[in-house]
């Protein structure tokens, strides 16, 4: 089943064109990775399919409705998102960043919340720093809290954003590990990278964007072992060759 | 010593005056700091919000964005002692000569006048949060109006804590002025007194060390609220990547 469509997608900033002309059909329970040098418009499309940006064309259909249809607010809670600075509210604990979404969006109770809250949070290995602050956490750490708050909204979608990109290179594992067990367990995941051997190892499918498009997409063992285009031959061999 | 001789006499002779002056002096800082606040509050959401796509509701907005900035220049663009007397006798003109009662008056003009500074200071607070902060929030499906009440003021708060204690001080003093419609505050106490003593040097060094005692004990007592807000536990460092045991605790930390 298609989970989530994009059609022709478009998004300008003023005059300046990001994303031309993006198709990407993403199926259930699929693990796709983005990859593609800064400004190919990879975090951009991601943060219009959570319409934290507005698309200025084409459309984004989730289980086949156009999403400026939808209750944004139940939207989101089932499409959650994980960012490259974290977001986690700074004002609240790790266990509230937690808990404090269900109760007030998902309306559930506290006790429940907590609990759903704090299952998570050991999934992420996070269990002994449920009462630190963000800014008692370290960069990983954080990341595997922010995880640790999408999932607590049981969302069907996760959309990660360059988790690992503002983490120096001993915390990007800890990371990566918690998103490849997600992987495991059957969450439809879109994930921007540049970690390319995490992109090779875990996704169904790696899409490789240039210029406000989708250039080419395959398999992990298409797409690094054979690229068709000369473009992303080019890419691959910069990282390849270090 | 005959000038503390002089001093000490008026401190024993009229303290129930002075301590009235210094109760109406609080109530009336106090008071309109919190409600200037709240304006302050009110009028930084509303301006911060994003315009709607409804039509109706962006022209709404847009008027409404219109008269809080005209509120704001107005209010900070004159002098509280004129905003006193036209609102005092303003209100009085246009009531066949009935006046407001005096201390609503006085507090209703500090709040006012207030709420035009507390605007800004609480834009600036929203302005000053990480965009991250609310794209966060709304990535868990929170609406604007839940981001801010639950994510953006409690963090914003405590950033302009040293704002809003500076508001009260210069409130605390700046309540002097509504002696000119007669609200019985420690400044128009001391015109009380001195017409009684005749001692006018005398009655304002007291008045002087009275004004002094209050915003020093203000601005101490803020500050140590202050502290506690932002706590000791942010100088602490919890563990490292290789062993979650690990617990680097710096000095000064409460445990």
């Amino acid at each position: 089943m298609n989970e989530i469509v994009l059609e022709h997608l478009e998004k300008s900033f003023g005059d300046h064109k990001v994303l031309l002309d993006v198709n990407l059909t993403v199926n259930k329970g699929e693990v796709i990775s983005v990859i593609g040098s800064s400004g190919s418009g990879k975090s951009t499309m991601l943060r219009c399919i959570n319409l934290l940006e507005e698309p200025t064309g084409g459309v984004i259909k989730y289980k086949g409705d156009d999403i400026l249809t939808l209750n944004l607010s139940k939207y989101r809670t089932q499409v959650g998102m994980v960012f490259q600075q974290f977001n986690l509210f700074d004002n609240m604990t790790a266990l509230e960043n937690c808990v404090k979404p269900q109760v007030k969006v998902l309306k559930r109770k506290r006790d429940e919340a907590e609990k759903i809250a704090k299952e998570y949070i050991e999934k992420v290995g996070m269990s002994a720093y449920v009462n630190a602050r963000p800014s008692q956490l370290s960069g990983g750490q954080k990341q595997r809290i922010a995880i640790a708050r999408a999932l607590s909204m049981n969302p069907e979608v996760i959309l990660f954003d360059e988790p690992t990109s503002a983490l120096d290179p001993e915390m990007v594992g800890e990371v990566l590990d918690v998103i490849k067990n997600l992987a495991k367990s059957g969450l439809t995941m879109i994930v921007v990278t540049h970690e390319m051997a995490f992109a090779r190892e875990v996704s169904d499918r790696v899409i490789f964007m240039d210029g406000g498009v989708v250039l080419e997409e395959g398999t992990p063992e298409e797409l690094f072992g054979n690229p068709k285009m000369p473009r992303t031959r080019e890419f691959l061999s910069r990282y390849l060759n270090g | 010593m005959n000038f503390f001789v002089q001093v000490w006499q008026i401190v024993v002779k009229y303290y129930p005056h002075l301590l009235k002056g210094i109760g109406m002096t609080l109530l009336i800082s106090l008071v309109g700091t919190l409600i200037g606040l709240v304006i302050g509050l009110l009028t930084g959401v509303v301006r911060t919000t994003p315009f709607s796509k409804n039509r109706a509701v962006r022209i709404l907005h847009k008027i409404l964005n219109g008269i809080i900035a005209c509120y704001i220049e107005i209010f900070r663009g004159t002098p509280m002692m004129v905003q006193a007397m036209v609102i005092y006798w303003g209100y009085a003109f246009m009531n066949g000569g009935q006046t407001l009662p005096l201390i609503p008056a006085g507090i209703f003009i500090v709040s006012i006048n207030t709420g035009a500074y507390m605007a800004e200071i609480v834009r600036g607070g929203i302005i000053s949060i990480d965009k991250g902060q609310f794209e966060g929030a709304y990535s868990v499906g929170m609406t604007h109006p839940q981001a801010m009440l639950h994510v953006v003021i409690p963090q914003v708060m405590r950033n302009i804590l040293p704002s809003i204690s500076n508001e009260f001080v210069i409130n605390i003093k700046d309540t002097s002025v509504l002696n000119v419609i007669g609200v019985a505050e420690l400044y128009h106490v001391a015109g009380t007194i001195k017409a009684m003593s005749f001692q006018t040097f005398q009655t304002y060094a007291v008045v002087c060390v009275l004004y002094f005692i209050m915003t020093f004990s203000v601005t101490r007592i803020l500050r140590g609220f202050e502290k506690k807000l932002s706590g000791s536990k942010n100088y602490t460092i919890c563990g490292s990547q290789s062993d979650p045991a690990a617990e680097i605790h710096v000095k000064g930390e409460a445990k």
